[in-house]
């Protein structure tokens, strides 16, 4: 069963509190008038994306990057880190995610010391780290890649309550793969903070970076 | 080998929650027990009641803790099957089997023994959770609550932070569950209006009142053309599958076999109707009125 982190902070607290399941219908009654205003409550009105504090944990892996070294959450301590999985056969979804979120570091002068894109490849078998690094060079010097084994890769997406799968291989071998195409924010001591959406305005993502990378500099 | 160990890793819980885990090992030994217990005082059970009892206890079991779970986290409609069973299917059987007698007998005689020892305690406890059953389960606030349920839920923002967070997933499921039990359990008791439950005609109003608004949900998902549920692209799907041909899919499972458990459950109170609630023989009817509240 996934453990969830406490809440931090004021507005996580209030959400949590006195919301435990029982099987009993007294507090599913309770549950059921508490959970919209609860629901409602929940987000930070101050930022602008999906506030995740307290609903993820925080950032944790051991993978191999692009230049065959092997990566741990630690290493982006101190940073903002924007985790991303994909694929580099991707058609559509990880090359214009990639692509925002460079121009979004570009725009807001974000050094690459301070703010990482760590590009996951859910796609081992295709993708070679020289692959991956080939990919990762289109979209700027905040881009880092990294893949790992089916187990690894499956125990990282499963944390963050996403998943992967792969389509069936048409004549030439090719597949498509389905990925998660939310970015996870962590925070300079590696807690989730934001959910980042396709569909979330430019503008609202580059607000809410700032504040991010504003925080402990 | 490699396909006896896809079908092992299959069976095995997605993500391992122990309420589910003991709730459904509990009646299921609980029941098991009781079968035993009837069966060497003599009594008939029959075949049909355990069968209803156990698909529904399984298929509950199934849906939650099997690595169907990761499926229904990750397809929209596997979701939505998730929760036909959890809502509907799984409780109707449930309660079609009316398990409370044989339940009660599957108990250890050292619970009973206690249980009646601390009669006043489980008295205290009981009427309060009385009063509450009796207003969950007033004719017009359980229709209301059981489709309210399935509306809440697949309200696109709260749908999406229900998928995100392990905790709200579990509440979702748990009130599906426990609101599914409670319904079908007024639907389907097989006491009649003199013993003490809902009258027939009124369980037939109320099953034919929920149905346009399960189909109107489910066509209006079925027909949208927007994508309602954005959280199957943000977290990834199970297997590469279109948006819209998820979301449809999943709206047909939320319109036409919801629906139709409505149908079911009208042709078994007409059953009770006509033949005057067979079941009610084989059930003692002092324990059945006394359990029933407990439940």
């Amino acid at each position: 069963m996934r453990r969830l982190e406490p809440s931090r902070g004021h507005a996580g607290e209030d959400c949590t509190a006195g919301r435990r399941r029982a099987p009993t219908a007294r507090i599913a009654g309770a549950v059921f008038v508490i959970l919209g205003l609860a629901l409602a409550g929940c987000e930070d009105p101050a930022w602008r994306t999906t506030d995740i504090s307290g609903v993820m944990p925080e950032l944790e892996f051991e993978l191999t990057d692009e230049n065959g070294r092997t990566v741990r959450a630690a290493d982006y301590r101190g940073q903002v880190a924007l985790l991303f999985f994909g694929f580099t056969n991707c058609p559509d979804v990880c090359p214009v995610t990639l692509a925002n979120l460079a121009k979004l570091a570009d725009d807001i002068g974000a050094a690459p010391d301070d703010l990482r894109i760590l590009f996951v490849s859910v796609d081992p078998s295709r993708d070679t780290l020289s692959a991956i690094k080939r990919y990762t060079d289109n979209f700027g010097p905040w881009v880092i890649g990294m893949t790992g084994a089916p187990g690894v890769l499956q125990a990282l997406t499963r944390r963050y309550r996403v998943t992967y799968g792969y389509g069936d291989e048409d004549p030439s071998g090719a597949y498509d793969v389905s990925h998660s195409s939310a970015v996870f924010a962590f925070d300079r001591s590696g807690r989730a903070r934001l959910l980042l959406r396709n569909s979330d305005p430019p503008e609202s993502v580059r607000a809410d970076l700032r504040r991010l990378l504003a925080e402990g500099a | 080998m490699q396909s006896e160990s896809a079908i092992g890793s299959f069976l095995l819980p997605w993500e391992l929650s122990w309420p589910w885990v003991l709730f459904c090992l509990t009646l299921f030994f609980l029941y098991a027990r009781g079968m035993i217990v009837w069966r060497r005082g003599g009594r008939r059970i029959g075949i049909f009641r355990p069968l209803a009892f156990f698909v529904g206890l399984g298929a509950i079991y199934a849906v939650t803790q099997t690595r169907y779970d990761h499926l229904a986290q990750f397809l929209f409609f596997a979701h939505r099957g998730q929760h036909l069973v959890l809502h509907h299917m799984g409780p109707f059987l449930v309660a079609l089997s009316a398990p409370t007698a044989v339940l009660a007998s599957g108990l250890p005689a050292a619970v009973t023994a206690r249980w009646r020892s601390s009669v006043g305690v489980w008295a205290g406890m009981a009427a309060g959770l009385r009063g509450t059953y009796r207003v969950l389960q007033h004719p017009l606030l359980a229709p209301l609550l059981f489709v309210w349920l399935i509306y809440f839920w697949l309200i696109p923002a709260i749908h999406f932070d229900a998928m995100l967070s392990a905790r709200l997933y579990q509440l979702m499921n748990w009130s599906m569950l426990i609101d599914g039990l409670l319904f079908w359990w007024l639907m389907l008791d097989p006491r009649s209006r003199d013993q003490g439950a809902l009258g027939y005609g009124h369980r037939i109003t109320i099953l034919a009142i929920i149905v346009p608004p399960q189909i109107a949900l489910g066509a209006y998902i079925t027909f949208s053309r927007d994508v309602l549920f954005d959280i199957y692209s943000v977290c990834g799907r199970a297997w590469p599958l279109e948006s819209l041909t998820d979301q449809q899919l999943g709206g047909i499972i939320t319109w036409i076999p919801a629906a139709m458990m409505s149908l079911l459950g009208a042709l078994v109170v007409l059953r009770y109707l006509l033949r005057g609630a067979p079941m009610t023989r084989t059930i003692p009817m002092h324990r059945v009125g006394g359990e029933n509240a407990a439940t």
